[in-house]
């Protein structure tokens, strides 16, 4: 078919990609190599790897990176223990109007965070009292309140897709319940999994945000950005921009070839 | 059947936790009382605070604005680069699509810290110009548009395309009376996430924005921080506001095209 068409329409149609390609070097590829260059350079423009052994010598970063990792690994978890049975639910049931409940668990994500966390907020203050006392749990509280919808949506999207037949085959050549879930749900549902777990991950070693709000706490890895940002000291905050992009590097290179496409946030849409 | 009780009541416990501090806040947002659990009596002070302070309403018009305005430009940058990548030779598409990724998997702080780097710092442009901040919610927005797009590219009749051409429509009417509608589901709710991803912003918005503009999310976080009460339970009523405003519109969404969004469940 393509061999039919005249040469000058398909050219007409490559050419749309260009204006999108060029904002992409300009603005998304471009700002990552201006942060590299930043992030070997002092003051003066010259090349040095203090800014790099000043991380990985400075205990308040070295701090903050195990911690956020600790924060973030636990409200992943988290996410995943809630979420998992609650997609599995929503997919396995006979409900009519099972969109709907979809919907109301999704909706959450599109109410303006900071809003939610103000709400949280109160409700965990009137319970807790000084929310400063639990600043690990309540972190973790704050992040699965605020991610919990990144992690149900890939793993829904996934078990709906799951073959059926698959189980009832399980089934008749003598799997138990327990059997057909773990030895067939469970290892056909793990690209959602995987999924969920890049959506999650991620934001809640940066978000910086919730704990701020919480209990005024800056004890996390993308408030060094946030806080370099205010000092206008760019080449230590690049610094910590490469360190997180090669934890999202290598994120990705392990679940390469597990993860689906990254749409899930609009998947229903 | 005692498993059904313990899946319903376990989709129960997990929307309360969803729920229950937003219907809270609602309910203390309709009465005069600024300490959440003490009892008040009914009142609409902080509907009145919201809707009447001009502090408080630029805010919410500027972010409506912003995001409604950088989501245009994303769904028309996102739009066009799909269907260009599309059709693209395998080098530029994988190109296009690999780059598209960056901004999707990496985190905001990240997006926003090297976006201001770039643009504020090492090119010299005004903060004030509101140009960074648009480019930054563009970032934000357009590589989900082109995600929502490129699928329905992918399940479109080619032969359409190819049909107008020979009978003669040249490329563009091609492109707009055909190709165009035929992913026109996809351009919506690209559009419609764009706007939803922008309205939530706060990490790339707080690097790119001048100082004197504030979108909701970095009102709200400077507000927790100040001491002034009615500002304080004026943004439960906002919360509210948008709360219900959401939901409705989700839900009306949804029952206009109940069949069609079960169907892009599937394969979305």
């Amino acid at each position: 078919m393509k061999g039919v068409s005249p040469m000058r329409f398909r050219f007409t149609r490559k050419q749309l990609g260009i204006p999108y390609a060029v904002f992409l070097i300009c603005f998304v590829i471009a700002p990552l190599f201006v942060v590299l260059y930043y992030a070997f350079t002092n003051g003066q423009g010259r090349f040095t790897v203090s800014n790099l052994t000043g991380f990985f010598t400075s205990p308040n970063t070295i701090g903050t990176l195990c911690y956020s990792m600790a924060i973030a690994i636990t409200t992943t978890v988290v996410c995943l223990l809630i979420a998992y049975p609650v997609a599995y639910i929503l997919a396995n049931s006979n409900f009519k109007k099972k969109t709907i409940l979809l919907v109301l668990f999704i909706v959450p994500m599109w109410i303006n965070f900071t809003l939610r966390i103000v709400a949280l907020k109160e409700v965990l203050t009137m319970i807790e009292g000084n929310l400063a006392y639990y600043p690990f749990m309540n972190t973790v509280i704050g992040m699965t309140y605020d991610f919990l919808p990144f992690m149900i949506l890939p793993l829904y999207t996934t078990m709906m897709k799951l073959d059926g037949s698959l189980l009832e085959a399980a089934r008749d050549l003598g799997a138990g319940r327990r059997d057909a879930f773990f030895k067939v749900t469970l290892p056909l549902s793990l690209p959602g999994i995987i999924s969920g777990i890049t959506m999650v991950f991620l934001p809640a070693m940066t978000n910086y945000v919730i704990l701020d709000m919480l209990y005024n706490s800056t004890y996390i890895m993308g408030s060094l950005i946030g806080s370099y940002f205010n000092a206008y000291d760019w080449h230590s905050g690049s610094m910590i921009s490469i360190v997180l992009l090669a934890i999202i590097f290598m994120i990705t290179w392990l679940t390469n070839g597990f993860s689906e496409d990254e749409s899930n946030r609009g998947a229903v849409l | 059947m005692i498993r059904k009780i313990v899946s319903a009541s376990w989709l129960g416990i997990v929307l309360l936790f969803m729920y229950l501090p937003i219907l809270i806040l609602a309910v203390y947002s309709f009465s005069d009382t600024s300490t959440i659990g003490t009892t008040g009596s009914f009142s609409l002070e902080n509907y009145i605070t919201l809707f009447t302070t001009p502090e408080l309403l630029k805010m919410i018009g500027g972010t409506l604005l912003l995001a409604f305005g950088a989501a245009c430009v994303a769904t028309l940058l996102g739009t066009i680069g799909a269907i260009g990548a599309f059709y693209s030779q395998k080098g530029p598409r994988r190109f296009i699509v690999t780059a598209n990724q960056i901004p999707v998997v990496n985190a905001d702080v990240v997006t926003g810290f090297s976006i201001c780097v770039l643009l504020i710092v090492v090119l010299g442009i005004d903060k004030g110009t509101f140009i960074p901040l648009v480019v930054g919610q563009v970032i934000l927005a357009a590589p989900f548009v082109y995600l929502s797009v490129v699928p329905k590219l992918k399940q479109m009749d080619h032969n359409l395309y190819e049909a107008a051409l020979d009978l003669g429509a040249n490329a563009s009417q091609a492109l707009i009376k055909v190709v165009i509608p035929q992913i026109i589901p996809g351009i919506i709710s690209g559009f419609l996430l764009a706007v939803t991803l922008s309205l939530d912003d706060y990490f790339i918005t707080t690097y790119t924005k001048p100082a004197t503009f504030d979108t909701i999310s970095t009102y709200v976080v400077n507000a927790t921080k100040g001491a002034q009460t009615e500002i304080k339970t004026a943004l439960w009523a906002l919360s509210t506001v948008m709360f219900v405003v959401i939901l409705l519109s989700v839900l009306i969404g949804n029952a206009v095209s109940g069949r069609k969004v079960g169907e892009d469940n599937g394969n979305a």
